[in-house]
């Protein structure tokens, strides 16, 4: 790259706009090198004071921050694994929601729909991008509670006597749950991995899908054996984008969850998420109880960096593997 | 959380009247000199005697609407005096003031011993301002009243008793006709001085049944309601045939839900109102610092479950304009204001406690 940058163009004059060029090149590495630096920086001075200030919590506790589900301040017990696991079990429903309908979205628009369809629903799915954060908390809590604590307890009637299964949907159910914030997290993780997965999708080159269909492919096999494979590493990092959303989402969580912190398989009760448990208690909080609400950021903070990293790494592979394909 | 509708109308009613006058007299100036009105109108000229400043304050959330509309009104009087109440909660308020990032702070609460030392512009005063019954709401299809023992309330919050029919809810009515309605128990998701209050009196007045301790949060029953803020526990409470919850009273008042009598100390159901407010707070003691415990207090009149709320103060202050602003506004307050309070639904302080409080505002130090 730098090579050919500094390549000189006008060898008419080589001599004169060399030094200055060569100062000015100098100038703007050291600032692009600053703002990299930057962003280090900023990690680290946001690590080093968040572990600080959670430090007591964590040696009032000790393990037991990690091991112990209750969470009573008034007692000075801080168990933050009922929160570990709402925040793991909401993101997970969120993508089984999300996924499906979002890659059916993103096939549909790169393979499927006519010109002007497409143009359509591309805008109306950035627009949901653009929702705020509140907005769907405060929709969730006005206007899908009521309707969703029906549908849960038909759901409920239906599937709890299935044996297995039926453990998820067993009742009592209430409208603010796991459930429905796994329910609004989907819908707002929707738009990212559409839009992002259908990026991908339309770099698989012409000349593979032609060749496919040329072969005899149906439209459905076309998609199946071209386009998919092909887009696997982007779909999965748009995945964890989405992933990576809902693990950090705040206040919309924080609005429908119903705040009870509780380790149970049944999707329709009330639970509590990391984010939502400090958004939630931090106004209100002063010493020992500060501190804990430190910690569970900082353990936010930890789960989302080693989700990162994992996702990093299953693209890594998966593209390496693609390309051994190709070869 | 969202100011409301009828909060807002005489919040507008009284923006517009009392400058009216003034806009008259400025139009007629105006016109007098050949002055485009629109030009002046723009800057009325400014009221009151004190120096230009602005206070900057946080705190408490349940006494923000009193505190707001009393900027305001002062706002009127001193037009070169800014305040800017964020409320954000006691907590916040103290950790604010604890680090002097505000001139004063709200909180329903009184600093722990241990956090004394953590003030760093040394000491500070507690200036009563206003008190307020948090009462304990309902929505039960063809029930208008319930009378409600504290152990009852405990019982039900703990979700020990979880449908209105229940022996121990009609005991406390008799006479009225209980469906079998399930109990839905609405409390607060994020932490809060209504909760600290409301889990404190649990602890004072039904001791042998309350196990939850109190606090801002406490660690309630999994299969209770949580929602934010007195207006969305109130929201869940009206959605829901069956549901139970603590609010404060303004709101409760605002939003037209049914609230319980409560069973006092005496043995007597008081209704939560200003009146009986007072009353309770005029049977509790009141400490040298004048902070008290208005919460489940003596008095056959007196509703137990009365918030307190002060606004803390450094005694000595720094800055000449902001303490004398600062003094002016907590006078406004323990006077004036105490009228506001009531239009408000804010049961206003006693008159003794008032003019305790006011001698207290006068040892606010002020640098020449």
């Amino acid at each position: 790259m730098t090579a050919i940058d500094t390549a000189p163009r006008t060898p008419a004059r080589p001599a004169a706009a060399t030094p200055s060029r060569r100062t000015a090149d100098r100038v703007f590495q050291r600032m692009t090198l600053g703002a990299g630096l930057l962003v280090l920086l900023i990690l680290a001075l946001i690590v080093l004071s968040t572990v600080d200030q959670a430090r007591p919590a964590f040696a009032h506790m000790g393990l037991r921050f990690f091991t112990s589900s209750r969470w009573a301040p008034p007692s000075d017990e801080y168990g933050a694994l009922s929160f570990i696991y709402g925040t793991g079990l909401i993101s997970l429903l969120a993508l089984v929601l999300a996924v499906p309908v979002s890659l059916g979205i993103a096939v549909y628009l790169s393979e499927l729909a006519p010109l002007n369809a497409r143009r359509v629903v591309t805008v109306v799915i950035d627009l949901l991008a653009a929702v705020p954060s509140v907005v769907w908390g405060l929709w969730g809590f006005l206007v899908l509670r009521s309707p969703l604590q029906r549908f849960y307890q038909t759901l409920s009637d239906v599937l709890s006597p299935v044996p297995g299964v039926g453990k998820l949907f067993e009742g009592p159910v209430s409208g603010l749950s796991f459930a429905t914030a796994g329910t609004i997290l989907a819908l707002m993780i929707i738009p990212i991995i559409t839009s992002l997965s259908r990026d991908v999708m339309d770099t698989v080159p012409v000349a593979q899908k032609e060749a496919a269909l040329a072969l005899g492919a149906t439209r459905w096999e076309m998609i199946r054996g071209a386009v998919l494979p092909y887009s696997k590493g982007g779909v999965i990092g748009a995945v964890v984008l989405g992933l990576g959303r809902a693990m950090g989402e705040t206040i919309a969580v924080a609005l429908v969850i119903g705040s009870s912190g509780q380790i149970t398989s049944r999707l329709f009760a009330a639970g509590d998420a990391l984010p939502s448990q400090i958004a939630n208690q931090f106004n209100e909080s002063e010493g020992l109880f500060r501190s804990a609400l430190v910690a569970l950021g900082v353990t936010l903070f930890f789960f989302t960096i080693v989700v990162n990293l994992a996702a990093r790494a299953i693209v890594t592979r998966t593209n390496r593997h693609l390309k051994g394909v190709a070869l | 959380m969202h100011p409301s509708v009828g909060k807002a109308w005489r919040a507008a009613r009284r923006r517009v009247t009392p400058p009216r006058h003034h806009a008259v007299r400025i139009v007629a100036v105006a016109v007098a000199l050949g002055v485009a009105a629109t030009a002046c109108a723009s800057s009325p000229p400014p009221t009151g005697t004190l120096a230009e400043t602005t206070l900057n304050a946080s705190g408490a959330t349940f006494p923000k609407v009193f505190y707001e509309e009393s900027i305001l009104e002062f706002g009127l009087r001193e037009s070169r005096v800014t305040i800017n109440y964020a409320g954000g909660g006691s907590g916040k308020g103290r950790t604010d003031l604890q680090e002097r990032q505000v001139d004063f702070a709200g909180s329903d609460a009184v600093v722990k011993q241990e956090d004394v030392h953590n003030y760093q512009g040394g000491e500070f005063l507690y200036i009563p301002t206003v008190t307020a019954p948090i009462t304990v709401s309902f929505h039960l299809e063809g029930v208008e009243g319930l009378r409600l023992a504290p152990d009852t309330i405990a019982r039900i919050f703990q979700r020990d008793v979880t449908a209105w029919d229940d022996p121990a809810v009609a005991a406390d009515n008799p006479g009225v006709e209980l469906p079998d309605t399930d109990i839905t128990v609405a409390r607060r998701s994020d932490g809060s001085g209504t909760t600290e209050n409301f889990t404190k009196f649990l602890v004072s007045a039904a001791p042998e049944t309350w196990t939850l301790g109190a606090g801002s949060t406490v660690e309630w029953p999994a299969d209770t309601q949580g929602a934010q803020g007195n207006a969305g526990v109130a929201g869940l409470i009206k959605g829901t045939d069956g549901a139970i919850g603590y609010i404060d009273y303004s709101e409760a008042v605002v939003l037209e839900l049914s609230f319980a009598s409560v069973r006092n100390s005496a043995g007597n159901y008081v209704e939560p109102s200003a009146a009986s407010t007072a009353a309770a707070v005029e049977a509790a003691e009141i400490n040298a610092d004048l902070t008290y415990d208005p919460i489940d207090a003596d008095g056959p009149e007196a509703y137990p479950i009365a918030a307190p709320t002060w606004i803390l103060v450094y005694r000595n202050q720094t800055d000449r304009a902001k303490g004398e602003a600062l003094k002016a506004f907590l006078r406004y307050l323990l006077t004036d204001g105490q009228a506001l309070a009531l239009e408000l639904d804010y049961a206003p302080l006693p008159a003794a406690l008032a003019e305790q409080a006011l001698a207290r505002v006068e040892q606010i130090e002020v640098p020449l």
